[in-house]
């Protein structure tokens, strides 16, 4: 019996590599489609996107305002390429129209825009932002007595924003614990600082635990790319009353790629065609660390 | 209707006990508040109604993006708190969190103005109008009275969308009666008259009725246009006043960059061009003093609208 839940658990870790495969490869793809575009942090951020709309949110792609639906904010507004790559894989929409990201007309504007793309809970690209609004649906299903819950990604780059820490402290205020929030701590900014290690474009921040921690939530600290890790966090996060949980999942931005990991150069750089084909080469051929 | 209506009723006091009727009769309306409630007459909800009171702290900018997803999550949530902070310190929400995606969010500015209790530059709130029309979608009112105020407070519930209503501290003569109808996006005749018209909005209108006054003592035939609505304008009557008159004089208690004033010229230069003089807080720092002082010093008197009237009618006869 043992045996089999364990298979079964094997069985579905495997899948959603698969699908998160899949969803780097979109991503790539469709900023060197676009020449424009970010690439590092939605890589980073690719695993939990795809554990979030595959196995955790109880979402109905067919029905995406369904009113009970859980809901997801990408306060780190810049990965959009990311999450519409798992909506696109999900079934919200097909995954031709990946093509038209950052085009006119399309649907999938470089930021999130709930206005256009059914299935985007939340605007947003203005750093800090998302999570305000976050905080503000979770508070809506406690004042309605909906069961939903509410999950949001904020970046560790945008956690330099003072609304974050500003939502923070209302969340933990009202007992948010239909909130859980993903830091994709993957330490690298665009421009940032020198880190005590010597390494350029860092982000300031060393013990985000300690933070959230002083801010009333309860922390989960876990591998960003290691699937048994993630899903176990998001079932101890639900779990937790009278607390908002922070999941806090240590990530390599441009993760999957080996010349893009860890990399600041990856944080907007529009790949070559060689370097799109050796890219999709390693994703699928799993030669990337 | 007279210029010196007998019954002067506070604004912040009929706004809150608007909104404090509002979340009685309609159970998605929520209040937020910046810690300012013994101001701005959110109290009245806070304890009055207390399960449709959140308090946001401190903290305008979360304040508004909490504000956006109770929104999108269905409920129709009133913000209120200093015009100046709300428009300023925390624009860049209203403008992502809010306007952009057409969230049902209804944003209160009270301390509107230059009135503002002896609290100084930092604490009145003379863009707001300037900044929040900017926002493509978003609905800017400013009401002259306590009847007005609390139609469009009905009227901005009844839309989807972010509507922006300022709202001044003190109180003001009651213009309207029970039978006045406000509508989005048109125009009130106040007066008639033939050599100039006033364009006047929100609180500046009780004094433009004095200058009108003042300028009939001289001979003059004033018109007043009152305006509370600022956008969407009513084009229409804008024409018509420059059209009858030939002479336009703008007053608001707001900046004379961005405000009533520009939205006036800008209707005028692209259809009847005819000349025009504009009443508000010149392009400088203001301070704190009494509503009476400020009113002299930074030229919203009556009587500085009656001189700016003969200014423009010198302009247009010369």
């Amino acid at each position: 019996m043992e045996q089999t839940m364990e298979r079964t658990a094997d069985l579905e870790i495997r899948e959603l590599k698969r699908i998160a495969t899949e969803v780097r490869v979109s991503v790539i793809k469709t900023v060197h489609l676009a020449g424009a575009g970010h690439i590092g942090g939605p890589l980073s951020a690719a695993d939990l996107l795809t554990a979030l709309y595959f196995r955790v949110m109880n979402v109905r792609p067919e029905h995406p305002d369904w009113e009970d639906r859980d809901r997801f904010v990408l306060s780190k507004g810049h990965s959009a390429i990311a999450l519409y790559s798992v909506l696109a894989e999900r079934g919200y929409f097909p995954k031709q129209e990946l093509s038209t990201f950052d085009k006119l007309d399309s649907r999938l504007q470089a930021h999130p825009d709930m206005k256009l793309l059914p299935g985007l809970d939340m605007s947003s690209g203005s750093l800090g932002q998302g999570i305000s609004a976050a905080v503000g649906m979770a508070l809506a299903a406690k004042l309605r007595n909906k069961t939903y819950r509410t999950y949001c990604m904020v970046g560790d780059g945008e956690s330099q924003e003072g609304q974050v820490w500003e939502a923070a402290d209302i969340a933990s205020k009202y007992g948010l614990d239909n909130l859980t929030v993903v830091l994709d701590w993957n330490q690298l900014q665009q421009y940032g600082w020198k880190g005590t290690d010597g390494r350029e474009r860092r982000t300031p921040v060393e013990h985000p635990a300690e933070r959230w921690r002083a801010f009333g939530f309860h922390v989960i600290e876990i591998d960003g790319h290691d699937f048994a890790d993630i899903l176990r966090a998001f079932e101890e996060a639900k779990a937790v009353r009278g607390k908002p949980q922070i999941i806090i999942a240590r990530t390599v931005k441009g993760k999957g790629v080996s010349f893009m990991e860890d990399s600041h150069h990856w944080h907007s750089r529009v790949p070559t065609a060689e370097e799109l084909a050796r890219a999709i080469n390693e994703l699928r051929g799993g030669t990337a660390s | 209707m007279t210029a010196t209506a007998e019954k002067l009723v506070s604004m912040r006091d009929a706004f809150g006990d608007k909104l404090l009727a509002m979340t009685r009769e309609h159970d998605n309306i929520y209040v937020l508040d910046g810690d300012l409630a013994t101001s701005t007459k959110l109290d009245k909800v806070a304890e009055q109604n207390p399960d449709r009171f959140l308090q946001m702290g401190i903290a305008e900018q979360n304040m508004l993006g909490v504000a956006a997803g109770m929104a999108a999550s269905g409920l129709q949530p009133w913000v209120c708190t200093f015009a100046t902070f709300l428009v300023k310190r925390a624009l860049d929400q209203i403008a992502v969190s809010i306007a952009q995606p057409m969230l049902d969010v209804k944003l209160v500015g009270a301390y509107s103005g230059l009135l503002t209790g002896c609290t100084g530059k930092t604490h009145q709130g003379i863009e707001d109008i300037a900044i929040m029309r900017s926002l493509p979608g978003m609905t800017v009112l400013a009401p002259a009275d306590s009847v007005e105020l609390e139609q469009m407070m009905e009227y901005a519930r009844s839309i989807k969308g972010p509507v922006y209503i300022r709202v001044a501290r003190d109180a003001y003569p009651v213009l309207f009666d029970g039978g006045y109808r406000f509508e989005a996006g048109k125009g009130v005749w106040l007066r008639k008259g033939t050599d100039v018209a006033i364009i006047s909005s929100g609180t500046q209108t009780s004094r433009a009725l004095a200058a009108v006054d003042l300028l009939a003592a001289e001979g003059i035939s004033a018109a007043l246009l009152h305006l509370p609505s600022i956008k969407p304008i009513d084009r229409e009557a804008i024409e018509r006043a420059a059209r009858m008159t030939g002479a336009i004089v703008t007053a608001e208690e707001h900046s004379i960059i961005g405000g009533l004033g520009s939205a006036v010229a800008e209707t005028l230069v692209e259809t009847t061009p005819v000349p025009m003089e504009r009443v508000g807080v010149m392009d400088v720092n203001s301070e704190s003093a009494s509503n009476d002082e400020l009113l002299r010093k930074y030229g919203l008197t009556p009587e500085d609208i009656a001189r700016k009237a003969k200014t423009v009618l010198a302009r247009k006869s010369g």
